[in-house]
Parts: structure tokens; C-alpha cells; sequence
């Protein structure tokens, strides 16, 4: 099956991975910690759908794993560990953003401009088109996921933010044609994302500790 | 959850190690996820776990001691050379005398069953991942050991349950799991450049592959590759400005954890860092690592000696003369060639030692003291003479006075540095003095004047020998840390060298 421009292969994919990259804005301009959890299910719903076209179109059924693994945790398991915990814990239902929604928003579209002007440059040889737009596109997830975690105070929405970021990698492995050991990295990625949720529900991480202010630390520490 | 990875890690090893007797890289990984596993289901009364513990950090010991005899090359997924034996056998050294540290103070710490059997459990974890870590070829492969090493530590900072240690396992987390995540993007990336020149599977991801193929990879996705890379171990790596993480750990985790975190883990970062910078370097048009390597490395530098000034928490100031030290090396290895890159690994090795040296003794004060504040700490050399000279050399050792292999490591930078880039002589001059005289106050402090009070927390040093099992080790690092800096036998010395002409 050829990978360029107007064959299935490379439209589906496409389309898959514009919406896993739509479901990331639609993430930074939710103010309910619950609207914020059904959009980071769907972006997991639809992660595991990129997936499991990626095998279909590489022929490689270790992909088909990967794609069932993301929909059970991404779409499911950790959305609805989440919303037990904030049920549990009765945290703020709003979430409390860093910067004003609008100005987070024009951040993401110039970070997705950046990702653009990044890769499309450099990989104007030897890349297959479909690997290059693939990158772009996990690129930018990357990045909107890191905005997330800045732009957002409330504990939740910054692991939701980490977990986009990884929704962003997983993505960029499953493009690339032929990568060894994905199946292993992105269930051991998915490992690392299950275990900071676990931190979450453990330490019970509430609004006191809600924030990477390092300032609040001080009183913890000797130096203050 | 811990353990299944571990298990996991088992499985997917024997596959890769083949059908024939598994190779003594991978012994060395399982013997301490074994012992983790076998620490974890035992019944934590008594001073049994504390025992197993050394057992297993011994065995793992002369396993990597005759790891440096076995022919070098690959296993599978791992590869041993000059680089990275000389890491993994002061690894298994720190690792040893860390159990035995921690078997001593264990009751000082006052944890319950399950912590207790949590902190053991995850130090065996930790140590098989860091062993792993150092010998691996296979760039997912050291990722994967990478994050079990995170997730390991993660438990260890926050075994306490403290809202402080909370609080600094938390930031730990979130930082370094952005880290790992970014690093992990730097391998996908890395992967692409090389997968149209080796082709699809394994091979695109090993190091010495790449090594080899890097002229003739795309020199675009070369670049934005090691800049994953660098931002994403230089996270785990303490690199300014992305250590913050590092200082709380080392203050809120249990006493034997610094010396882990500051002697080991910072050095396998810092080692995936060197191997990716060693293929970007080795394609002309690509990005020149050099400058970002000495960027980052000024910065840690010239930070950590502002910083170090400031510190009244003991085990904070030493944790920022971590950083300032990986600044030192990252210059190092920033400037390339064999002699800096020598200086980079010496160095390297020369601070895990020394570091672990004095946190032991800093540690071993503190329970005495029943605190880790500057202010309640001082005149150990009269109160405890052969504690307090050995905190007191160790110190120096870190500002840099000889003999130890820190001195020498300094002196050859800074002479490389004046040949090559005479600016950067002043700046890491700067830098040097701010944080050798920060050092020696806080030296004076803490070992010479009057003694203060002492303030035993209940029950430590109950083991026969007693203020022994601390002063072991330490004057046991200090020697060899003089060694390594004065004379270093001879198979030694060309392991080293070997290492430094891997870098280029």
C-alpha cells in the first residue's frame, strides 16, 4: 500500500492522529476536572484506534496489542480510577488554570506552528511522508501536553497533562515503520503513567500539595 | 506492580540472552531483581532483611568485579566496554557499602513492617535497574531500565510518608516522569534517523549501530533527537536548570538514599547523555553537542556554587554539590577529545565515591545529633574523631584539594580548558573557588570548633561494632578515591582510556 497523500493508509492515519492533536486542545479549555477526564478518555480511545490502523497498514500485530492495552487503560481504567478518587477525595470539581484560557490556547496553536516549522524541515529526506506528518503530529502533542501541565494548579489536571504527553509518544512509536520493542516501551511507558495515578491515590496528593510551587516547599524544607 | 516489572524485565532478559548460560552482565541485573523479590516476601523482624540485603549487594559485587575480567562485547541487549565497566564496578562498590550503612542506621529510621520490607525491596530493585542501565547497548532497553531505576527511587524518597517526603517524592515524580517521557521521544526519534540506513528492528536502536552508521543518518532528526535526549536524562541527570528535584529527595528520603541517588543515578543519566552525544557528534552537519554540554554543565556549575552558600540543611548542601559536580563533568564531556573526556569519567567515578563517603558520614552525624541542620552538627573531630576526620577529608575531597581523584579530575579540565578554550578557564575558576570555600565553611562547621550536644536517636548503631559500619565504608571510599586519583593500576587506567576514546 503506497503512504502518500490521498490513499487510505495515509488519510486514516492522518485523520486518527488530527484528532488525538484536537483532543489535546479540547483538553487545555475545560474548566470541570470531569470534562477534562472524558476528553483525555476519548484521546485514549482514539490513540488505541491510530494504533491498531498502524498495524493493519505495517502488518505488524504487535501493534494490535499496544492498541488494546491503550484502550483498556487510557479509555477506561484510568479515567475511571480518576473520577473515583475525585469523587473520594471531594476536590474542587472546577479546575484552577495557571493563565487565562484564551492565552493558553493561542499558546498551544503557536506550539503546534513550532512542531511544523521543527520537523517538516528536517526530515524532508529519506522520511516516508506519512512518518513525517505521524512526527509533526506526536510532536505537538508532546509539547500540548507539557503547556497542560503548566497551565493547570490542581494536581489532577497536571497528571492528566502527563499522561497526554504520553498519549503524544506512544503516538510518534506507533508511526514509525518497523520500531523494535514498541510493544515493550509503551507498556512500559504506560507502566510509569499507571504508577504516578497510583502515587496520586496513595499519597492522597490533595489540594495542599497540589501544585509544583516550589515556594510552598519551603516550609518543609530547612532553608526557608 | 513494582515486582511484575521486575518479572517482566526476567522474562524478556533470558529471551534475549539466548538459549546458552546467560552472560554475567544479565546475572548481574537478576541476582539483585532476585534479591528484591526475595526481600520483599520475607518477614521484615530483626536484623535478617538488613543481612540479605549486604548478601546480595556483596554477591552483586564480585559479580561486577569479574565482570572487569570477562571479555568485553555484547550480550543480546547488553554491551560491555571500557565505558561503562568502570561505572558498573564502583556501582556494585557503592551499592555494597550502602547496604552496609544502611543495615546500621535501619533503626534510626523507625519503620513499620511494610516499609520496611518496601525499602529493602525497592533498593535491590533500584540497583538491578542501575546495573542495567549502565551496561545496556540497546537504547530502549536502557530506557525501560531507566524508569524501573525512577519507580524504585520514587518508593525509597517517599517511604517515609511524611508530608515532606510526600511532597519531594511527589516533585521527584512528576519531574522525572517528563523526563523519562521526553527522553523516550529522543529514542523514537533516534530510531528514525537510523532505521532507513540499518533498517527495521533491533539494530536501529543499539549504540554501537549507531555509532557506527551516524555519518550517514539524517543529521536533522540527529539534532532534534539529542535535544530530547539531552533535556530528557539531563532531568534525572540533576543538570541545572532542571535538577530541583534533586536537593528535596536527598533531604526527605532515607538516610542511605543519597548516596544511591547522588552516586549512581546521576551517573547512568549522565552516561545515556555522553553515548547520545558521542553518535550526534559523529555526523558533521548535525548539531555540535559540545556547546550544550558546557551551557548546561556552566550553569550547574556557577548555580550550585551560588547555592551552596545558602544551605543549612546538611544533606541539601551536599545534594547541591552533586549538581555542581555533574556541571563539572557535563563541561567535560562537552569539550570532547580524549584527555577532557578522560577528566569527565574520572571525575564521574572520583564524586560517587567521595559523595557517598561524606553523605554516609553526614548521615551517621545526623542520627547521632538527632538532626540534619548545620547548626546542630558540629565538632564531630572532637566529639567522634574518626567520623569527624573522615567527613572532614571527604569534604575536601569534594571542594577539590588532593589527593583524591577529584583534585586530579579538576586539574586536568581546567589545564584541557585553558588549551582549548581559554575563556572558560576564569568562569569554571569562579565557580570552583565559590563552591570549595562554600565547602570548607560548612567543613569547619560541621567537623572543627566546639562539639554540641549530642542527641542519639533511640536504638541506632545497636549492631556490635557499632559507629564501625559507618566509618568503614567511608575511610574505605576516601582510599579509594586517593587511588584512583594517585595511582591507579595499570588495567585500570587502560579500561579508563578505553573509555574515553569510545566518547570520541
Amino acid at each position: 500500500m503506497m503512504m502518500s497523500f490521498g490513499t487510505p493508509a495515509y488519510d486514516i492515519s492522518h485523520l486518527l492522529g488530527g484528532g488525538v492533536l484536537l483532543l489535546s486542545f479540547v483538553l487545555l479549555y475545560q474548566r470541570r476536572l470531569g470534562a477534562v477526564i472524558n476528553a483525555f478518555a476519548v484521546q485514549g480511545a482514539l490513540l488505541a484506534c491510530a494504533a491498531a490502523w498502524q498495524g493493519f497498514v505495517q502488518g505488524a500485530p504487535g501493534l494490535y496489542v499496544t492498541a488494546v492495552i491503550a484502550f483498556g487503560a487510557k479509555a477506561v481504567a484510568i479515567p475511571l480510577a480518576l473520577r473515583l478518587l475525585i469523587g473520594r477525595l471531594g476536590l474542587h470539581k472546577a479546575v484552577e488554570p495557571a493563565f487565562g484560557i484564551g492565552a493558553s490556547l493561542l499558546a498551544a496553536i503557536g506550539l503546534v506552528g513550532l512542531s511544523v516549522m521543527v520537523v517538516l524541515p528536517i526530515t524532508a529526506g529519506g522520511v516516508t511522508p506519512l512518518a513525517r506528518v505521524d512526527l509533526t503530529i506526536a510532536l505537538s502533542v508532546v509539547l500540548l501536553g507539557m503547556l497542560a501541565m503548566i497551565a493547570r494548579r490542581n494536581a489532577i489536571s497536571q497528571v492528566i497533562g502527563l499522561l497526554t504527553l504520553e498519549n503524544g509518544l506512544i503516538l510518534g512509536a506507533v508511526g514509525v515503520t518497523g520500531m523494535p520493542l514498541v510493544v515493550e516501551l509503551s507498556t512500559a511507558a504506560l507502566v510509569l503513567m499507571v504508577a504516578v495515578v497510583a502515587a496520586v491515590v496513595v499519597f492522597q496528593i490533595r489540594d495542599r500539595l497540589d501544585t509544583l510551587d516550589t515556594s510552598i516547599l519551603d516550609r518543609q524544607r530547612g532553608d526557608a | 506492580m513494582l515486582r511484575r516489572r521486575a518479572f517482566e524485565g526476567r522474562r524478556r532478559g533470558s529471551a534475549g540472552a539466548g538459549p546458552q548460560m546467560m552472560p554475567v552482565a544479565w546475572i548481574l541485573v537478576f541476582l539483585p531483581w532476585i534479591g528484591a523479590i526475595a526481600l520483599a516476601l520475607m518477614p521484615p523482624r530483626g536484623r535478617l532483611p538488613a543481612m540479605v540485603n549486604i548478601a546480595v549487594s556483596a554477591l552483586s559485587f564480585a559479580l561486577a568485579l569479574g565482570l572487569l575480567w570477562e571479555p568485553h562485547g555484547e550480550q543480546g541487549w547488553t554491551r560491555t566496554d571500557g565505558l561503562n565497566l568502570p561505572f558498573i564496578a564502583v556501582s556494585a562498590l557503592v551499592g555494597l557499602t550502602t547496604a552496609i550503612f544502611s543495615a546500621a542506621t535501619l533503626e534510626g529510621e523507625r519503620f513499620d513492617n511494610l516499609r520496611a520490607r518496601a525499602y529493602h525491596a525497592a533498593f535491590q530493585l533500584f540497583m538491578g535497574a542501575q546495573f542495567l542501565a549502565l551496561a545496556a547497548d540497546n537504547l530502549g532497553v536502557m530506557w525501560v531500565a531507566i524508569e524501573i531505576a525512577t519507580l524504585a527511587s520514587v518508593l525509597m524518597v517517599g517511604v517515609h510518608g511524611t508530608p515532606a517526603a510526600i511532597e519531594a517524592a511527589w516533585k521527584f515524580f512528576i519531574l522525572c516522569g517528563v523526563g523519562i517521557a521526553l527522553a523516550l521521544f529522543g529514542t523514537i526519534l533516534l530510531y528514525m534517523a537510523a532505521m532507513p540506513v540499518v533498517g527495521r528492528g533491533d539494530p536501529g536502536l543499539s549504540w554501537a549501530a549507531l555509532q557506527a552508521v551516524a555519518q550517514d543518518c539524517d543529521p536533522g532528526l540527529l539534532s532534534l533527537a539529542f535535544v530530547f535526549l539531552l533535556v530528557g536524562y539531563g532531568t534525572k541527570a540533576g543538570l541545572a536548570p532542571l535538577h530541583s528535584w534533586l536537593p528535596d529527595a536527598e533531604a526527605e528520603g532515607p538516610l542511605p538514599i543519597c548516596a544511591v541517588l547522588s552516586g549512581l543515578l546521576l551517573n547512568a543519566a549522565l552516561l545515556a547523555i555522553m553515548r547520545a552525544e558521542s553518535v550526534v557528534a559523529a555526523h558533521p552537519a548535525a548539531l555540535a553537542p559540545g556547546p550544550f554540554l558546557i551551557g548546561f554543565g556552566l550553569l550547574s556549575l556557577l548555580l550550585a556554587a551560588l547555592a551552596l552558600w545558602r544551605r543549612r540543611d546538611a544533606r541539601r548542601l551536599f545534594a547541591w554539590s552533586s549538581i555542581e559536580h555533574v556541571g563539572l563533568a557535563a563541561i567535560a564531556f562537552g569539550l570532547g577529545g580524549a584527555v577532557a573526556n578522560l577528566a569527565g569519567i574520572l571525575h564521574l567515578l572520583g564524586h560517587a565515591l567521595v559523595k557517598s563517603a561524606v553523605f554516609f558520614a553526614v548521615g551517621a552525624a545526623s542520627q547521632i545529633k538527632g538532626s540534619q541542620k548545620i547548626a546542630d552538627i558540629g565538632g564531630l573531630a572532637a566529639s567522634h574523631p574518626v567520623l569527624g576526620w573522615g567527613l572532614a577529608l571527604g569534604i575536601a575531597g569534594l571542594a577539590g584539594m588532593p589527593p583524591f581523584a577529584l583534585f586530579v579530575s579538576e586539574f586536568r579540565l581546567v589545564a584541557e580548558a585553558a588549551a582549548r578554550l581559554p575563556w572558560l578557564v576564569p568562569v569554571i575558576g569562579l565557580g570552583l573557588l565559590l563552591a570549595a570555600t562554600a565547602l570548607v565553611t560548612a567543613m569547619q562547621a560541621l567537623c572543627l570548633g566546639q562539639p554540641t550536644r549530642d542527641n542519639p536517636v533511640p536504638g541506632v548503631f545497636a549492631l556490635p561494632g557499632g559507629l564501625l559500619w559507618v566509618t568503614g565504608p567511608v575511610w574505605l571510599h576516601l582510599a579509594l578515591a586517593t587511588a584512583l586519583g594517585l595511582a591507579v593500576p595499570a588495567g585500570f587506567a587502560a579500561l579508563l582510556a578505553e573509555g574515553a576514546r569510545i566518547l570520541g
